[in-house]
């Protein structure tokens, strides 16, 4: 048995893990770019500000995509409710309200990482620190992740867990692709550009996923692979049809144990069918962009349906 | 006059129970001690074992200083100890009883009529409620003072919704996990079984119309209350689901919780949240703390609150008074613990020597609790006394005193070595079909010299309690 609110709480719970782990990369590629490129990186961390869902935010408070203004919004500043700062506070408040569904090693990785990051956070980041403090951001997260996994039981309170955490990464890897989807779009890559190479390279990065790429496909970036990587590879821990599998895993155990199904099983079920039968080309053909946005839209749909059937609230 | 010393008395030396102790405390190197109180914090800051400080912001959770050297009791120290609380426990609950039913105590004239009518903790709505098992307070911590080897007195009765178990058991925790040979040399009666104890009492004080294995919850204020650690310590430890009002609602007669199922029904609750805030239909109607209608359920009989609502008037300070004659009267024996003296300052004489005598004595609130708002007037200035009495003399009737006590020492550890500090005792008791304790409780010491103020909100620490099984 499980409270609703339990739910709610585990599933936000993770949903903040991952956004403060996904953040991070998503600097730590925009770091990268800046450092390898000869030309204006303000580019590229305005990209990497949309990316992460806050180029309004950040628009309201700065007119200068530099990279000391896009990583103190990114990773410190409270104001913005998905920097890493205020992800993992909104993470442990939810952690604490669901004290009693955690192990004592997960809500102390939990505590940990909040108590060293708020330390680590407190001061501008100088920038000689902030491959270290990326590092102690990503390691953070691995220690809570591996807590978890260790020590929790498959049970409903794993289930929620994991929603929220496959919801919250298909949610993320859509929105890095959405935003860069049209230096994948075949009739740019026929240019063949370094100006596409590093791009692609860097759309790779921000999943960490540009030497399992090489292992996967080939030592050259091609738009149609990177796109079948990150939407329809099954083995690549990030892509959306990864992330699918897992929530449909999860849904069909909540539905074995409940022995009730919802329109969420539905929503689930669609998706997952369209990723796992679908083809590069076909996405391709009828639209990148389209494809990308209706994604989004059903996976946020989704969450909605998986909070009101197992009334969250 | 020198306080007692629980460790090394002026006069007689070493006491019996620190033997062992003492002569495992004086191989150590100072150092590696030092090394270890730095250890207890670390772990007490990672484990999320802080209480919030209202009107704090930046210290919004705060730790309480844990003291590595332990309070210890000998075993028949506290047998002692036991008969005199049980035989309170009983009496408070039989008090409850009374005063919501035929009110004999009142009838025979040992406790006047104006100090239940008037007082705001008993609550009119549970006249003629009898709750499961006949039980009204079913979780109560006594506080205890010692002044002497023999002299022990009863400083405060806790009938509502005592705090502090949580404490009582991670100081126990990680005393064992800083210093595991000493657990191995002396033999120390364990309190881990505190949280079977709780909820197989909980369940034995089940609705009658309740299924064998009754559904419990606690019900917390929230994630911000001061004591939500604990809260969600106690629901981690009996395995038993930590709900907040929003939760909660009546469905079909019986108060129910939001599953990811749907309602589940909820046979015993045990409550942290005050009366006030327990049914907004009841009570304060602005609560969204508690359910609004439980208290319907309730005189219905179809869940057991714990603890009963209006278990106030039982350890209001104003009661407390009385307490010898109450003890007496329901248990037809003299009180084995004794009360400290009490000037109720509602009685025009004892108004006149507590102002008389203001600078010697310790006034409290009668309805006020944590330390706030009270005068101890050897610590006080002269200004500060004068203050004080215009304040008592205006509401004379709001106001207790009680004499200076030499409150006894057990040694904390400084960086200058052992240093005496005052203490007091929290036994946690649990009143069911029977009455159960835990051997020990909770030891709160004021860190500061010569203070006797041990609330934690006001600079106490706590110390592992051990009780010996010799």
């Amino acid at each position: 048995m499980l409270l609703g609110r339990t739910a709610n709480g585990l599933y936000w719970m993770n949903r903040y893990i991952e956004r403060a782990e996904n953040m991070a990369r998503l600097v730590d590629a925009g770091l990268r770019m800046a450092l390898t490129r000869t030309q204006d990186a303000s580019e590229e961390w305005t990209s990497v500000i949309i990316s992460s869902g806050s180029d309004v935010a950040f628009a309201n408070k700065y007119s200068d995509y530099t990279a000391a203004n896009v990583t103190d919004f990114l990773l410190r500043d409270t104001s913005n409710p998905s920097s890493v700062m205020s992800s993992i506070e909104t993470a442990r408040t939810n952690a604490r309200m669901v004290r009693t569904a955690l192990t004592r090693e997960t809500w102390e990785s939990i505590n940990e990482a909040w108590m060293s990051l708020k330390r680590m956070l407190a001061k501008p980041i100088d920038e000689r620190e902030l491959p270290a403090v990326l590092d102690a951001i990503k390691r953070e997260t691995a220690l809570i992740r591996g807590a978890f996994y260790g020590t929790m039981l498959r049970n409903e309170i794993f289930d929620f867990s994991q929603l929220g955490t496959y919801v919250e990464r298909a949610d993320n890897t859509a929105r890095i692709l959405d935003v860069k989807y049209y230096v994948l779009l075949p009739s740019i890559s026929w240019v063949g550009s370094t100006l596409d190479n590093y791009q692609w390279e860097s759309i790779l990065r921000s999943v960490s996923a540009h030497r399992s790429y090489r292992w996967n496909y080939d030592a050259t970036y091609k738009p149609s692979n990177i796109a079948d990587y990150l939407i329809l590879n099954g083995r690549m821990p990030r892509s959306l049809a990864f992330c699918y599998r897992f929530i449909a895993e999860h849904l069909n155990l909540l539905s074995e144990d409940y022995g009730e199904r919802h329109a969420c099983h539905d929503t689930a079920l669609t998706t997952r069918s369209l990723l796992k039968v679908g083809s590069i080309k076909d996405i391709f053909d009828a639209g990148l962009h389209e494809f990308l946005s209706d994604f989004i839209r059903d996976n946020t749909r989704l969450g909605n349906e998986i909070a009101q059937h197992y009334r969250f609230h | 006059m020198a306080a007692f010393d629980e460790m090394l008395p002026e006069v007689s030396g070493l006491r019996k129970p620190y033997t062992a102790y003492d002569r495992w405390l004086k191989e150590q190197d100072p150092a590696r001690l030092a090394q270890k109180m730095q250890d207890a914090e670390r772990v007490f800051r990672k484990t999320g074992i802080t209480f919030a400080v209202y009107g704090e912001q930046e210290a919004s959770e705060r730790l309480i200083p844990f003291d590595i050297v332990p309070r210890i009791i000998s075993g028949q120290e506290w047998r002692r100890l036991t008969q005199g609380i049980e035989q309170r426990v009983q009496a408070l609950n039989a008090f409850l009883d009374d005063i919501y039913h035929r009110q004999e105590i009142l009838r025979a004239g040992r406790v006047p009529k104006d100090l239940i009518a008037r007082n705001e903790a008993f609550l009119p709505e549970m006249i003629g409620v009898r709750p499961p098992a006949g039980v009204y307070t079913h979780i109560i911590g006594i506080d205890i003072v010692r002044t002497s080897e023999n002299e022990f007195y009863v400083l405060e009765d806790n009938a509502r919704t005592p705090s502090g178990v949580s404490y009582m058991l991670e100081n126990r925790e990680t005393m064992m996990q800083l210093f595991p040979e000493l657990f191995q040399q002396i033999k120390v009666r364990p309190v881990e079984n505190y949280a079977q104890l709780l909820r197989q009492s909980l369940a034995a004080v089940k609705p009658e119309g309740a299924k064998d294995a009754p559904t419990i919850a606690v019900l917390t204020p929230g994630s911000y209350n001061s004591a939500y650690f604990e809260h969600a310590f106690l629901a981690d430890q009996m395995g038993v689901q930590l709900v907040e009002g929003q939760d909660l609602r009546v469905v079909d007669g019986h108060v129910a919780m939001r599953t990811t199922e749907g309602y589940k029904q909820i046979d015993v609750l045990y409550r942290r949240v005050d009366d006030a805030f327990l049914d907004p239909l009841t009570f304060n109607p602005d609560s969204t703390l508690g359910v609004a209608g439980i208290m319907d359920v309730y005189r219905a009989g179809n869940i057991t609150i714990a603890n009963a609502p209006g278990t106030g008037i039982a350890d209001d300070k104003a009661i407390y008074s009385y307490m010898p004659e109450i003890v007496e009267f329901y248990t037809g024996r003299k009180a084995i613990l004794g009360n400290v003296p009490t000037w109720r300052c509602s009685e025009p004489d004892s108004l006149k020597y507590v102002l008389e005598h203001i600078h010697e004595l310790v006034i409290k609130e009668v309805h006020g609790s944590g330390g706030y708002g009270m005068l101890v007037g050897p610590a006080a200035s002269k200004k500060e006394c004068e203050t004080f009495a215009a304040k008592l003399s205006s509401k004379p009737s709001n106001y207790i005193a009680q004499p200076t006590l030499a409150l006894s020492t057990v040694p904390i550890m400084t960086e200058k070595g052992l240093a005496p500090r005052h203490v007091d005792l929290r036994p946690y008791v649990l009143v069911s079909d029977r009455i159960q304790l835990v051997p020990g409780g909770l030891t709160r010491v004021a860190l500061k010299e010569g203070s006797l103020v041990v609330n934690s909100s006001q600079g106490g620490g706590t110390k592992d309690t051990w009780v010996l099984d010799d």
